[in-house]
């Protein structure tokens, strides 16, 4: 029994590196739709602490150099350390000074290859991210897991967004909505996680990239609607039932 | 035998035959894998009653058992039931409850209630403690008007204006949040029903073929089996098969049947016994 312990300890020089096991404080989905004249993206404020809400005003759209945005879902501190590690490749981007600048798909690749290389190390980011951003007139919008699986396509979703929102953006996704279009399209998804997404928090941000540059808007809430006449007396000719 | 039916069911789940399962699972002895209908059920309430729509796919793991199958079982004439998960479950459970329903109708000389049916069915659901893998959406119309429950496989039940249950539940729920109104004509519900379902058989891996559906009204029901075939088979030889004309014939030779087998008439009835 003592001899098996050593040998444990002998090997737990592995176990005592810091890798994530599971995620502490976690973002829901995120929906991204390319849509006339850019990439559009919508993802709430709630940032949850197991199956407490536990902040509210979490920003998980942000700008990345002058033709990106990201919106991630998933451990928030592993969001920020990306954030980090985006800053620093654009900075050293800048910093060639030779007028040419990082375009989503770069972007892009440069997560891939982050996200895939952790994941390697039994160590990975936890988080799926939507990577979206117009360069020369080029519309992009791709997602990264937390394995590093990758693609590109007209419309994403991470997390609970895959089951519930993709279903709709499959329906009803065109190649030329206009911004109009596509924000009722994104609301539409997100009320449908509102009511079905029990991590969902009624306060989101929807972001536009074009080719002029970037908005992401001030948070606000969806109506949502209650008054079915099932839900207002579920059990009329069935006293004692539920 | 003891005696079941509606006076004193055997009360409890047998777990006679576990410690003998458990020892042959020990030795290595694989389990015998179930067919799983891995499905989309849905139901609507709509202006006059119940619309139902079940896809059609049943899948044993990853293979795809039965291309067609029916998902939406009889209860009686005014109450239809889809059923989610292991197939032999749902049969079985509907038809138990069905015959149960028919000897009540008997007795009582009245139609049955879609309440009759749900606490019948979560009754023997929980007495199995969700060991019968059955999730199932029960839709009628009886003299109290139209009723859509939603009834889990440990016994749980929901009273719901639109319902959706299986693999596919969030595919078709999605379509359901964004587009479901109260009052829906009976075309508006077939539409949207269908635009579920078909939404589970195009989004879920588990769900596929073609879209069931029962529109059940006060007085009558209508069961569209088939209603949509948005999976069909894209090639097809118009030839047929036939074996290569290289195939060489080397002996042809026909025994009729009658020389070698004498049928004997016994006196009376052939089937009596």
């Amino acid at each position: 029994m003592v001899s098996s312990q050593n040998e444990n300890r002998l090997l737990s020089s592995e176990g005592d590196s810091q890798r994530t096991q599971y995620p502490y404080v976690t973002g829901t989905s995120v929906i991204g739709i390319k849509y006339k004249d850019g990439i559009l993206m919508a993802a709430d404020m709630g940032g949850s602490y197991g199956s407490t809400i536990r902040y509210k005003s979490v920003e998980r759209l942000k700008q990345v150099g002058k033709h990106s945005l990201i919106g991630a879902s998933g451990e928030i501190s592993d969001f920020q350390e990306i954030l980090r590690y985006l800053d620093e490749l654009i900075l050293h981007d800048n910093m060639w000074d030779d007028g040419n600048s990082l375009g989503p798909k770069e972007v892009h690749n440069y997560l891939t290859r982050v996200m895939y290389n952790r994941r390697n190390k039994f160590d990975p980011l936890w988080n799926s991210l939507i990577l979206g951003g117009v360069k020369n007139g080029k519309k992009y919008l791709g997602s990264v897991s937390m394995i590093g699986v990758h693609f590109e396509d007209d419309h994403v979703a991470t997390g609970f967004g895959n089951h519930l929102a993709r279903p709709i953006l499959r329906e009803e996704w065109r190649e030329d909505l206009t911004f109009e279009e596509g924000v009722k399209l994104l609301e539409k998804c997100m009320r449908n996680l509102l009511y079905r997404d029990r991590s969902a928090v009624n306060k989101l941000q929807i972001a536009k990239i074009t080719e002029e540059g970037l908005t992401i808007s001030q948070p606000y809430s969806l109506k949502t609607f209650w008054n079915f006449a099932a839900f207002q007396n579920p059990t009329v000719g069935a006293e004692g039932s539920w | 035998m003891s005696s079941e039916g509606m006076d004193g069911p055997k009360l409890g789940f047998s777990f006679d035959l576990y410690s003998r399962n458990d020892m042959l699972t020990k030795k290595g002895l694989k389990p015998p894998g179930y067919l799983k209908t891995g499905t989309t059920i849905v139901g609507l309430i709509f202006k006059d009653g119940v619309i139902l729509g079940a896809d059609t796919r049943a899948t044993a793991g990853p293979i795809v058992a039965d291309k067609n199958c029916e998902k939406i079982h009889y209860m009686a004439p005014n109450i239809y039931c889809c059923g989610a998960g292991t197939a032999a479950d749902t049969e079985a459970v509907t038809d138990n409850i069905s015959s149960q329903l028919k000897l009540h109708r008997y007795h009582t000389g009245r139609e049955s209630r879609v309440v009759t049916a749900l606490t019948l069915l979560k009754s023997h659901l929980f007495r199995y403690q969700g060991h019968v893998s059955a999730a199932l959406v029960l839709g009628g119309v009886d003299v109290t008007g139209p009723h859509l429950h939603t009834i889990y496989p440990h016994g749980s039940t929901d009273t719901l204006p639109f319902a959706t249950m299986g693999s596919g539940s969030l595919a078709a729920m999605a379509i359901f949040e964004s587009e479901y109104r109260e009052g829906l004509t009976r075309d508006e519900g077939v539409n949207l029903v269908t635009k579920a379902i078909c939404s589970g058989i195009f989004n879920d891996l588990g769900s596929g073929s073609n879209v069931d559906i029962c529109v059940i009204e006060k007085g009558k029901k209508e069961y569209l089996r088939n209603h949509l075939t948005p999976n069909p088979r894209t090639y097809i030889s118009s030839k047929g098969y036939a074996f290569s004309k290289k195939t060489e014939v080397l002996l042809t030779k026909i025994t009729p049947l009658k020389e070698l087998v004498d049928v004997v008439q016994v006196g009376g009835d052939a089937m009596e016994e």
